[in-house]
C-alpha cells in the first residue's frame, strides 16, 4: 500500500511539477514579453527623442535669437533668423489648399460613402489612395513644369481679369508663388480629407439615414441633415489632418513657391513656408547659429504638427471609434 | 422661401448636389490621370539601358544614367526596413494581443500622431541625431529618418492584421501547453502574415518616394557611394536636384526618375492592397 501510494504521490508530484513549470512562464515567454513591451515603449521613446534632440540642437539658436524668432525677418547673412515670413507663407498656402481640398474631399467622400454603388466606390477609392501615394517630389516636378506655366499663362491672367480689384490678385504673375504652392498642396490634401471623411461617414449608423428618408427627405437632405451633423467632429478632424499634411509638406512646395522670405498680399508673389526653408537652405547653411536656426524651424514645425495632429486624432478617434478597440 | 421648400425645387437641388458630389470624385480621378499622364509622357523618353546602368554625366554631355541613385535608394530603404519592421511588428503584436491600458492607448495614439509628422522635421531629427555627431552625410542617417517614418505605419497595420486572427486559434495552442511566445509567433503571426506583409509594403511605398528627409542625410552624390557612411544618391533626390537645374538633359533624367518612382510606388501599393483584401490604411 505504502509503495503504491508513494508511486501515486510521486506521479502526482511529477505532474504538478510539470504543470508548475508551464504555469510559471518559461524563459522564452519572459524574453518575448520583454521584447513586446520594449518595442511598444520604443514608439513612445521615438516621439520623445524627436522633441528632445531637436530642442537640444536648436538650443544655440534659441539662446541667441530668443523670442526674436517670431518678430524678426529672415536674413541669415545679417544674422537675423525670424520665421514670421514663413508662418505667413504657410498659413496662406494651407488656407488655399483647405479651401479647395475641403469641399472637394468631403464631396468625394459623400459620393463614395452614400451615393456610389459599391462596385464603383471601391475602385474610385483606390484611385484616391493612389493619389495619396504619389511621392511629393513628383508633385513638385509636375507643379514646376506643368502647373506653374499654366498659372502664368491661363489661371493667373483669368483670375486677375475677374478679381483684379482684390489685392490678392494684383501685380505681376510669375507662375511660381503662393497660388502655385496652395494649388499643389490642395491636390495632396484631397486624398487625406476624402479617405478619412469616408471612414467617418461609414461609421454613421444607418438608423440616422433611414429615419430621415422615412420623413420624406431627399437623399441630399438626408446627407446634410442626418449624416453630416452626426459625423461633424470626424469631418473636422479630417480637415485638420489635411491641414497637418499641408503645413508639413516641404518638397512640392519648395519647388513651386519661389522661396523668397516676404509678406505680400498678392498670391502671384513668391513666398516661403516653414517646411520649405530647411529643405531649401540646409545644404548651403554655414555657421553654428544658422544651422541651429534651421533646426529650430524644424522644432517649431514639429510642435505645430504635434498640436494639429493631436487635436485631429482626438476628433477622428471619437468619431470612428478607432482608439477604443 | 416657399419656392425653396417646393418638392420640385427640392428634387432639382437633390439631383444638382448629387452631380456636384460625383464631380468631386471625378475631379480626383482626373487629377491623378493628368499627373500620371504627364509623368509617363515626359519620362519614358529618358528610359533606356544607360538610364539603369550608367552614372550621371557632367553637364553638357548627353546620356548617362542614375544607376547609383537606384542602388542608393534600395540600400537606404532596405536598411530602414531592417530597423523598423521587426520593432514595428513586435509593437503591433503587443497592441493586438496585450494592448489594454494606458501604455497601449498611448502607443496607438502617438503612432497615429507620428504618421502625421512632417517628413522634413524627421529629416532634421536624423540630421541632428546622426549627421552632426558623426560629422558627415551618410546612408545610415537617411535610413534612420526613413525608419522613423515607417515605424508607425508598420505598427498600426500589424495591429489590424493580428487583431483579425480569431483568438480561439491562439487559445487552442495555449491549451495544448505551447508557451505563449511560440503560440504567438508560430500560430497567430503566420495567419496574419498577409496583413503584416501588406503593412510593410505600404510603409516601403511611402518612404521610397520621400525626398525631404534625405536632403541633409543621404545628401546625394554623382558617383557610386563609397559605403554606407558616405553621401549616397537616391532617386527622389535626383528628381529634386535635376528638376530645379537649368539643364534640359538633367530635367529629362528627373522625369525619367519620376516615372520609375511612380511605377514602383503604384506597384507596391496595388500589390499590397490586392494581396490583402482587408481594409488597411496608411493614413
Amino acid at each position: 500500500m505504502s509503495q503504491e501510494s508513494a508511486e501515486v504521490i510521486s506521479a502526482t508530484a511529477g505532474a504538478s511539477a510539470r504543470a508548475a513549470r508551464t504555469r510559471i512562464s518559461p524563459a522564452g515567454d519572459r524574453i518575448f514579453m520583454f521584447l513586446l513591451y520594449a518595442s511598444a515603449w520604443f514608439v513612445l521613446a521615438i516621439v520623445a527623442a524627436l522633441f528632445l534632440v531637436l530642442l537640444q540642437r536648436s538650443w544655440p539658436a534659441i539662446q541667441t535669437i530668443g523670442l526674436g524668432v517670431f518678430t524678426q525677418l529672415w536674413d541669415p547673412g545679417g544674422g537675423h533668423f525670424g520665421v514670421l515670413t514663413f508662418i505667413y507663407g504657410t498659413i496662406v498656402t494651407s488656407a488655399i489648399a483647405l479651401l479647395i481640398a475641403g469641399p472637394v474631399g468631403i464631396g468625394a467622400a459623400l459620393f463614395l460613402a452614400e451615393l456610389a454603388p459599391k462596385r464603383l466606390a471601391t475602385p474610385v477609392a483606390m484611385l484616391i489612395e493612389l493619389l495619396a501615394a504619389v511621392p511629393s517630389v513628383v508633385y513638385g516636378i509636375w507643379g514646376l513644369f506643368v502647373l506653374v506655366p499654366v498659372i502664368r499663362m491661363y489661371i493667373g491672367p483669368a483670375l486677375q481679369h475677374t478679381f483684379g480689384f482684390l489685392p490678392l490678385f494684383q501685380g505681376p504673375i510669375y507662375g511660381v508663388g503662393m497660388l502655385a504652392g496652395g494649388l499643389i498642396l490642395s491636390i495632396m490634401v484631397v486624398p487625406t480629407v476624402a479617405a478619412i471623411s469616408r471612414d467617418v461617414f461609414e461609421a454613421v449608423p444607418n438608423d440616422q439615414r433611414e429615419g430621415m428618408l422615412a420623413l420624406g427627405s431627399t437623399k441630399w437632405e438626408m446627407m446634410t441633415k442626418a449624416v453630416l451633423p452626426y459625423a461633424r467632429s470626424g469631418v473636422v478632424g479630417a480637415l485638420v489632418l489635411g491641414l497637418g499634411r499641408a503645413l508639413g509638406e516641404a518638397m512640392a512646395v519648395v519647388m513651386v513657391i519661389g522661396n523668397k522670405p516676404q509678406i505680400v498680399a498678392s498670391l502671384f508673389q513668391p513666398a516661403y513656408t516653414m517646411a520649405s526653408v530647411p529643405a531649401n537652405e540646409f545644404s548651403e547653411a554655414t555657421g553654428k547659429v544658422y544651422i541651429s536656426a534651421l533646426i529650430e524651424v524644424g522644432l517649431l514645425l514639429f510642435i505645430v504638427s504635434l498640436l494639429v495632429n493631436i487635436s485631429a486624432r482626438l476628433l477622428v478617434w471619437n468619431a470612428s471609434g478607432r482608439g477604443r478597440r | 422661401m416657399d419656392f425653396l421648400k417646393s418638392p420640385g425645387f427640392r428634387k432639382f437641388w437633390n439631383a444638382f448636389m448629387i452631380i456636384i458630389a460625383a464631380l468631386c470624385a471625378i475631379v480626383c480621378g482626373v487629377v491623378l490621370a493628368v499627373v500620371v499622364t504627364f509623368v509617363i509622357s515626359k519620362g519614358y523618353k529618358a528610359l533606356n539601358l544607360d538610364f539603369f546602368t550608367k552614372l550621371p554625366l557632367p553637364v553638357g554631355m548627353t546620356g548617362g544614367g542614375v544607376a547609383n541613385a537606384i542602388v542608393g535608394s534600395l540600400e537606404i530603404v532596405l536598411m530602414a526596413s531592417v530597423i523598423s519592421v521587426p520593432v514595428g511588428v513586435l509593437a503591433g503584436i503587443y497592441l493586438a494581443l496585450f494592448g489594454r491600458g494606458h501604455l497601449a492607448a498611448n502607443v496607438r495614439f502617438f503612432s497615429d500622431v507620428l504618421t502625421g509628422m512632417p517628413s522634413i522635421a524627421i529629416g532634421v531629427f536624423a540630421y541632428s541625431l546622426v549627421v552632426i555627431p558623426t560629422g558627415h552625410f551618410s546612408a545610415h542617417s537617411a535610413a534612420v529618418a526613413l525608419a522613423v517614418i515607417m515605424l508607425p505605419i508598420v505598427v498600426r497595420t500589424t495591429e489590424e492584421a493580428v487583431r483579425l486572427v480569431p483568438g480561439v486559434i491562439r487559445e487552442g495552442a495555449l491549451a495544448l501547453g505551447i508557451p505563449a511566445w511560440k503560440a504567438t509567433l508560430l500560430v497567430t503571426v503566420p495567419v496574419a502574415r498577409a496583413g503584416i506583409v501588406t503593412g510593410a509594403l505600404l510603409a516601403v511605398a511611402r518612404v521610397a518616394g520621400e525626398s525631404a528627409p534625405l536632403l541633409f542625410t543621404a545628401f546625394g552624390s554623382q558617383y557610386w557611394s563609397k559605403g554606407l557612411s558616405s553621401p549616397t544618391a537616391a532617386l527622389p533626390l535626383v528628381i529634386f536636384q535635376y528638376a530645379i537645374s537649368p539643364y534640359p538633359d538633367w530635367q529629362q533624367l528627373a522625369w525619367g526618375c519620376a516615372l520609375v518612382l511612380v511605377a514602383l510606388v503604384f506597384a507596391l501599393n496595388l500589390t499590397a492592397r490586392l494581396a490583402f483584401s482587408g481594409r488597411v490604411s496608411a493614413n
